[in-house]
């Protein structure tokens, strides 16, 4: 089965990376919830790629490669857009941003909360990010 | 996304249908944004044929709550499928906002 995909930078392309990740989750027998959240970790650092790192800008692209450590399912995205500062992470607090309406600001918690590990890193203007999470 | 309103008195039931995503989003928060929605006191929103959700649809409901808590507004989630229920609890927003079973529910909750 193809475990990689290329897209360029559109919040159109979204949908596309999703499907990818949702049919390859489908051989592993995962419950629903389980493949819907992580589709959903996968779609959020795709976002933010797209839109924070690039820009959406349509001349460049993020690349998803998935594999399967043992009892595990790993997912790289890698990009040449801004690299991500983790150390700008902050845990969001959702009544102060319901009191500001604030609109962003939760997708990386969803994704810290789901998967088991989140690391970014970047060399020579290259980013990747990878996402595990125990599936046994 | 497609998103329909059907109007009953002082309430709007709005209903979702597809996937709410950083693309997709941008829809609902232009819906959610107009003023006329404000004359309302009730908005049910039916999530059945909502199949997803991403932190871009949770933003545009967490950036509108206060606006309408200040003014008396009633925004009440139904019918949501189990999955999409599921994201709003790894974040704790099931303890911010009212999400009910079925339609009946969500009109007695608003009618309180």
């Amino acid at each position: 089965m193809n475990n990689s995909i290329r897209v360029n930078c559109t919040k159109k392309n979204l949908k596309q990376i999703r499907d990818f990740v949702s049919e390859y989750l489908g051989q592993l027998a995962l419950s629903d919830i389980l493949v819907n959240q992580i589709v959903l970790a996968v779609d959020e650092i795709c976002a933010n790629l797209i839109i924070h790192a690039n820009h959406e800008d349509p001349t460049k692209y993020i690349y998803l490669t998935i594999t399967e450590p043992k009892n595990a399912v790993q997912f790289e995205i890698t990009d040449n857009g801004l690299a991500f500062k983790s150390t700008d992470y902050k845990e969001p607090d959702l009544h102060e941003y319901v009191r500001m309406g604030k609109k962003g600001g939760v997708g990386i918690a969803l994704v810290k909360r789901i998967m088991d590990k989140v690391e970014f890193t970047s060399k020579d203007g290259a980013n990747a990010c990878l996402l595990y999470k125990k599936i046994k | 996304m497609k998103i329909t309103q059907d109007i009953k008195d002082s309430t709007i039931i709005m209903t979702l249908d597809g996937e709410l995503d950083a693309s997709s989003s941008v829809i609902l928060d232009e819906e959610l944004s107009d003023p006329e929605i404000m004359k309302y006191n009730k908005i049910l929103v039916d999530c059945r044929s909502l199949n997803y959700i991403s932190s871009a649809g949770l933003g545009v409901f967490i950036s509108h709550l206060q606006r309408f808590e200040d003014a008396q507004i009633k925004l009440i989630f139904f019918n949501m499928q189990e999955k999409v229920r599921n994201v709003f609890e790894i974040l704790g927003l099931d303890l911010l906002m009212t999400i009910v079973t079925n339609y009946e529910e969500a009109i007695t909750i608003a009618d309180e």
